[in-house]
């Protein structure tokens, strides 16, 4: 009996992963084949999407990328048996895309039926879990803190040294862990694709938390722009209290953790973490002031670890492997691999996990395959709808919190987006205040203000009016708003505008489109 | 799921109860009592709002203030049919600006408006998480890869 592997990551499913998936299972029925068709999650290549993978003796290999259209031939000439045909990509593992990459956080992302837990400790899963019950608490948080672990959110801030806080934190009752799923920024899908393909590493990686810090209750704030991600997760939840991996007793124990998912409602601020809090406690997303810090008094002021996803799902694997082994990856202070996305205007997006360090060229060039649209590239924007504009010239930097820092740039979520030739960054750069203007939450005026004014000025410099005069503006207001905004998001839309200006100046210098009868009347504002 | 409209313009205020009360035990409820208002019922109506801050002892301006603040909120039935158009970044870098104004050319709709018979909605959104394979939409739930102007025409012609 054969089996294929169909992925049902949404983004499969968005170029007709679903369908394909009937088309083989009609197939196999027609001539009376037993077929068993697994739907897995992304093995992350996904401009190969919908990839269709079968089980052989040589090990799994694969077909993409595969319509409706193909599948009649396809199971013609032999997909069961793993035949040669004119999509054949050969032996998935061997595919130079994937082969290349240090799949740690994400190595059981496509391999594994995300909501089989038979399937999940048959790799492995649970060996982190099993070891850190056996392990004190402040164990736990030096192995971490070894590690070398850092946020993968964006921030980069150890977490050893996070759950050590929230570990010393005094509570009269409840301690929490949150997830931050709420991936928001433009260019990131790692979490929804994590969540999507191992919800389990996922719900292992908090509950060690919990077990680390004395938290005994979770949750996963998941963006409801990820409804298949929140389907997953509950399922997911539901089955692993079942198992006894949830709830009272974990694994036989006398620990105990609750976890549940809670779902965003379309506000891109909530996945900055003390907006978050404020949403899960149901109220409007507005950023609060730190001090406190969550991770002493964050949900309902109760002492809070809050990671994003994927940090705490490498936690089981870091636990069980001992810390040396995530540690060795990596360069400087910027230990471990990064999940990075690829994203936009290139031939082959997808989801790159490598040590820190790697350059942008070599993810843009020699992963990407350059542009989709075959022109050449101008810019990448790293790390979110926050993070820099890069030119081409800046290629060779290493990806690493310290050495993007250096550039004025971020490697933040990961995110890596490519524009190609006809991008005008003028236009980009008002964008980046037009989303700030959109998705502040108000609190703080030099954000709620500025991107309002940000835009009116971007207005008038590519309209050409008293061009000089406003780029000095300009330049000002991003001053005011990086230095008295409470949190990322004032304090770093400057970041893209910014860099727009310094590697791609000339766009704001262009003849104004309309040179026309208005143009030499000042707007009154 | 997203019922309510056309036919049936009565809002069920008692459901609104029902689905309020049984979740007051949540931690930090309201958001999960608006989700649940509107995914029953399909929006958040302005009756619902005095019941729900009565259940949570909430004042009605704390429960607006909520509701207004998301955008995924809704105080107005749905159209038939919502297409989300993203807008992030990544779609823009593959023309996702072309397809905005392919619907405001061929079918006359700006983003927020709805066909005059409420039958579809054209909304936008900052990211779907498909950035490898854009420009994307949601439509009615559903994500969709590689959007080109056909199959926008296809998927808002019908409906329209």
């Amino acid at each position: 009996m054969a089996t294929v592997f169909v992925s049902m990551d949404s983004s499969a499913r968005s170029v007709g992963a679903d369908d394909v998936a009937d088309a083989i299972r009609r197939a196999a029925e027609v001539r009376d084949l037993s077929v068993t068709i697994v739907r897995n999650g992304s093995r992350g290549m996904l401009w190969l999407e919908p990839l269709v993978e079968v089980e052989t003796e040589r090990g799994r290999v694969a077909y993409g990328p595969v319509t409706i259209q193909d599948v009649e031939t396809l199971v013609d000439e032999g997909l069961f048996v793993g035949a040669d045909h004119r999509l054949s990509l050969g032996s998935t593992e061997e595919i130079p895309w994937l082969a290349r990459q240090t799949r740690y956080s994400f190595e059981l992302v496509g391999l594994i039926d995300p909501l089989s837990p038979e399937d999940y400790e048959a790799h492995g899963g649970l060996s982190g879990l099993r070891k850190a019950i056996t392990m004190q608490p402040a164990e736990i948080v030096e192995l971490v803190t070894e590690s070398g672990l850092r946020g993968r959110g964006g921030a980069g801030f150890p977490t050893g040294i996070k759950w050590e806080t929230v570990l010393a934190a005094p509570t009269e009752d409840v301690k929490f862990v949150c997830a931050n799923a709420d991936e928001g920024d433009s260019g990131t899908f790692a979490d929804r694709m994590l969540m999507e393909g191992n919800p389990f590493g996922l719900i292992e990686g908090m509950v060690i938390a919990g077990l680390a810090t004395g938290a005994t209750e979770g949750f996963v704030y998941v963006r409801s722009e990820y409804p298949d991600a929140i389907a997953t997760m509950r399922t997911a939840i539901g089955v692993a209290h079942l198992r006894g991996w949830l709830g009272l007793n974990i694994l036989g124990s006398h620990e105990r953790f609750e976890l549940s998912v809670r779902v965003g409602a379309g506000s891109y601020i909530c996945g900055e973490e003390t907006a978050m809090l404020e949403s899960l406690e149901g109220r409007r997303g507005m950023v609060r002031a730190k001090p406190p810090l969550p991770a002493h008094a964050g949900l309902f002021e109760r002492p809070t670890v809050i990671n994003n996803v994927l940090t705490l799902a490498s936690v089981p694997r870091i636990v069980a492997d001992g810390p040396s082994v995530y540690r060795s990856f990596g360069v400087g202070r910027s230990r471990g691999t990064q999940v990075f996305q690829i994203g936009g205007n290139v031939a082959r997006g997808g989801v790159v996990e490598l040590p820190f360090g790697v350059t942008l060229g070599t993810l843009v060039n020699d992963f990407g395959g350059g542009t989709r649209s075959g022109r050449p590239i101008r810019a990448v924007q790293v790390g979110g709808p926050l993070g820099a504009y890069l030119p081409v010239a800046a290629f060779d930097v290493p990806m690493d919190y310290e050495s993007f820092a250096a550039i004025d740039a971020m490697v933040g979520h990961g995110g890596v987006v490519v524009f190609d030739e006809t991008v005008d960054m003028a236009r980009q750069a008002r964008f980046a205040m037009e989303f700030c203007a959109e998705e502040s939450c108000g609190k703080c005026t030099p954000c709620r203000v500025g991107a309002v004014r940000g835009v009116e000025v971007i207005d008038r410099i590519i309209a050409g009016d008293h061009r000089e005069a406003n780029l000095v503006l300009l330049e000002d207001l991003c001053d005011l708003m990086a230095s008295g905004s409470l949190c990322a998001m004032g304090s770093l839309t400057p970041m893209p505008v910014r860099s727009a200006l310094t590697h791609f100046g000339n766009d704001f210098h262009r003849l104004p489109a309309a040179l026309r009868s208005d143009a030499s009347e000042p707007r009154s504002r | 799921m997203k019922g309510a409209t056309g036919e049936s313009p009565v809002y069920d205020i008692e459901r609104v109860r029902v689905l309020a009360e049984e979740r007051t035990s949540l931690r930090g409820s309201l958001l999960e009592i608006l989700h649940a208002v509107q995914d029953t019922l399909g929006y958040v109506d302005e009756t619902a709002i005095p019941i729900i801050a009565d259940t949570l002892n909430l004042s009605k301006a704390e429960v607006l203030g909520v509701v207004s603040f998301y955008r995924d909120l809704r105080q107005e039935p749905p159209a038939q049919t919502v297409v989300r158009l993203c807008r992030g970044e990544a779609c823009q870098s593959v023309g996702a600006e072309r397809l905005v104004a392919r619907a405001r050319e061929r079918f006359g709709l700006d983003i927020g408006e709805s066909s005059t018979d409420g039958r579809v909605s054209l909304d936008q959104v900052f990211c779907l998480g498909n950035c490898a394979l854009g420009p994307s939409a949601m439509v009615d739930g559903r994500l969709i890869g590689r959007l080109d102007e056909a199959t926008l025409d296809v998927l808002m012609a019908p409906r329209l």
